[in-house]
């Protein structure tokens, strides 16, 4: 199994404050880190997960992934090529390779485009003029399940299940090696829910293609990732096989967050949940020492001063806490 | 179809319908709703998006669109029916004895006012001088949990976090100690820990204010954690009303025990196939005779081509309308 994508220590920030302002204000630095020392691989025909709260900076890592963001270090490496350093006839041809699949599956469709012409864009932007955009147009609805009929339809007569189906083929018009879906599933009732990551595993299972999948529905990432990482302020506070995080979470956080997931049986509530106190700090103002102390069930004394480094057990899963979780 | 025995109810809706003229034609979105919110509970609503959730809450609240049309029904609140009000009297209900929460609180909060400002705003038909009214607000966002609230009146909707603003619009929602409120999915765009911070938050007000909740979501869940009596929609009509215990432990109606099976926090098994409800919602404007979940149900018989189902009360306020209750 090769690797597809490798990550290190990636960095992407954004400038808060104009130049002038900042230089007026004897600002060095007028920046937040939203995606800060991220590192992670994602193997041929696997899904990785991102989970995290909002604000967390899962999108701007995807972003950056895809090579929209500019990135401030670190590298993207690309089956060995790194995306951070690429012309913009590379960029074009690595965007060839890695598709997007949006969050918002209406507002990401032009409304003013029959959905015919817009699984079959990619064809127009990328010069490929030797496809008849018709027949690829039928292939492409057919993957997805969808009628050849609907390729005569706008986005405002789909359905939110329907319109993430037209997501879905979109990403796969260029045949790409990566997927990257940011929430593919939210605000999506349990059943059509179910019917677009069967989707979205067939279509792994049949064409090998790896994905990396942004959510923060905890139900679903066991059921589709091979490896998760949990995202705090812009940084992994845990990454690895997504069995063994399940099983034995180290971090407090990703503990916090998986008592959280409420259950659906009324009997069986408020077991052991570990109930975070407090809002999320700001980007502008992270904390001291762990960035997650101010909120962590399990604080020390030396948790606000000093930073944890990131600690490896067994199996590439690792995390970034002083005093882990004993893994059963 | 007696009322639930025993208590008395904060809301009543009976024999309930609601039709959009649209181009194709009268489209029949809610048909025959029965629903009863006793006085102090907490009632789930769930079903899948399109099976006309947010037309019942626009009927509550009187803010249908201008093309609905209500041909039959009542909607009993506080003994008095709200269809029948004046749009002046409406006025005077909503907001201070009926109020709602709405999913997106970026959206639901004005950008351009401070916080302070669109709290004492919505105190004008309190005869109270302008400190009396900040005292309010202040101590109206103490009782949701935002810390040092005096000083945060001055901020705008945007420095608040997604579980702040949250916070703030229920604190703005139950700033008149309303009768009932209306949750419409307030959590689905926060991660599962903030998602418990306000299930919490709003189990504590309402037995503080002892007013009554009608939650939307469709988070099986969340619902199965927070309310004692849930509401199951198809397709525009009540299928299935009961405790939440009863419901979730022995679900009646077809749709609802397959509902439950799609949940993938259900499913303990790691799966790639996860269940799904194979088929779609029937068309609106042109309904088939008889049930409506007939073309999805694997245990449809030959009478529900014909027959609609009844609403029956199979045990002691568990309310189904399936013709295999009928026939027990």
């Amino acid at each position: 199994m090769s690797t597809v994508l490798e990550i290190e220590n990636l960095r992407v920030r954004f400038r808060v404050q104009s130049p002038l302002v900042a230089l007026l204000k004897r600002n060095e630095d007028p920046y937040i880190d939203a995606v800060r020392q991220v590192s992670f691989k994602i193997e041929e025909g696997q899904t990785f997960t991102l989970v995290g709260e909002s604000g967390s900076g899962k999108s701007t890592l995807a972003l950056a992934v895809a090579g929209i963001l500019p990135v401030a270090d670190g590298s993207i490496k690309f089956n060995g090529d790194d995306v951070t350093k690429m012309n913009s006839q590379d960029l074009m041809d690595y965007r060839k390779q890695v598709s997007m699949m949006w969050q918002n599956p209406v507002g990401s469709l032009s409304p003013r485009m029959s959905v015919g012409g817009l699984i079959t864009e990619a064809y127009k932007i990328h010069g490929l003029k030797d496809r008849d955009r018709e027949v690829e147009a039928s292939r492409l609805l057919q993957m997805v399940g969808l009628p050849k009929h609907f390729s005569e339809r706008y986005p405002h007569q789909l359905s939110g299940g329907q319109a993430r189906r037209v997501g879905v083929a979109r990403a796969l018009a260029l045949s790409p090696k990566l997927i990257i879906a940011d929430e593919p599933t939210a605000g999506l009732d349990v059943s059509v829910q179910g019917e677009i990551l069967n989707l979205l595993n067939k279509l792994q299972d049949d064409l090998g293609v790896s994905m990396f999948v942004i959510t923060h529905n905890l139900n679903i990432v066991r059921h589709i990732s091979d490896r998760t990482a949990i995202m705090y302020l812009g940084r992994f506070a845990e990454q690895g096989p997504t069995d063994d995080i399940f099983a034995n979470p180290r971090h407090p956080y990703t503990l916090a967050l998986l008592s959280a997931n409420p259950e659906p049986d009324p009997e069986t509530i408020n077991k052991d949940r570990i109930e975070l106190k407090g809002e999320v700090p700001s980007l502008m103002n992270r904390p001291r020492g762990c960035e997650f102390h101010t909120r962590c069930p399990y604080v020390q004394e030396n948790c606000k001063e000093q930073k944890p480094a990131k600690k490896q057990s067994s199996d590439n899963h690792s995390y970034n806490c002083h005093y882990p979780l004993a893994g059963s | 179809m007696s009322a639930l025995p025993t208590t008395e109810n904060v809301l009543t809706i009976r024999d309930l319908s609601i039709e959009y003229t649209t181009d194709r034609g009268v489209l029949k979105a809610i048909r025959n709703v029965n629903l009863d919110i006793p006085k102090g509970s907490i009632v789930g609503v769930i079903g899948e998006s399109g099976c006309g959730k947010s037309t019942l809450i626009s009927s509550i609240i009187r803010l249908l669109a201008p093309n609905a049309n209500v041909p039959n029904g009542s909607i009993e609140f506080e003994k008095q029916d709200l269809l029948k009000l004046s749009e002046d009297d409406m006025r005077k209900i909503r907001g201070a004895r009926l109020s709602i929460v709405f999913q997106d609180p970026m959206s639901s909060l004005n950008p351009v006012l401070s916080i302070g400002r669109q709290m004492t705003d919505i105190q004008y038909r309190d005869k109270k001088t302008m400190s009396q009214k900040r005292q309010r607000s202040i101590d109206m966002l103490a009782s949701v949990g935002i810390p040092d609230p005096e000083s945060r009146l001055k901020q705008y909707p945007h420095e608040f976090s997604g579980g702040m603003q949250q916070r703030i619009s229920i604190a703005m929602a139950l700033q008149a100690e309303p009768s009932l409120l209306i949750a419409d999915e307030p959590t689905t765009a926060l991660d599962a820990t903030l998602e418990v911070q306000i299930i919490n938050l709003l189990k504590e007000l309402q037995s503080k204010m002892n007013c009554s909740i009608l939650f939307i979501s469709h988070h099986l869940g969340v619902i199965a954690e927070l309310c004692e009596h849930v509401v199951v929609m198809y397709a525009g009509e009540v299928v299935e009303q009961g405790t939440t215990k009863d419901v979730f432990r022995n679900p009646t109606h077809p749709y609802t025990a397959k509902l439950l099976e799609c949940d993938p926090a259900r499913i303990a098994q790691k799966t790639r196939l996860l269940p799904t409800i194979p088929g779609e919602i029937p068309d609106l404007v042109s309904l088939p005779p008889g049930c409506v979940y007939k073309n999805r149900c694997d245990k449809a018989m030959e009478i529900c081509d014909s027959k609609t189902p009844s609403w029956t009360d199979f045990k002691d306020g568990h309310f189904v309308s399936c013709h295999l209750v009928e026939a027990t």
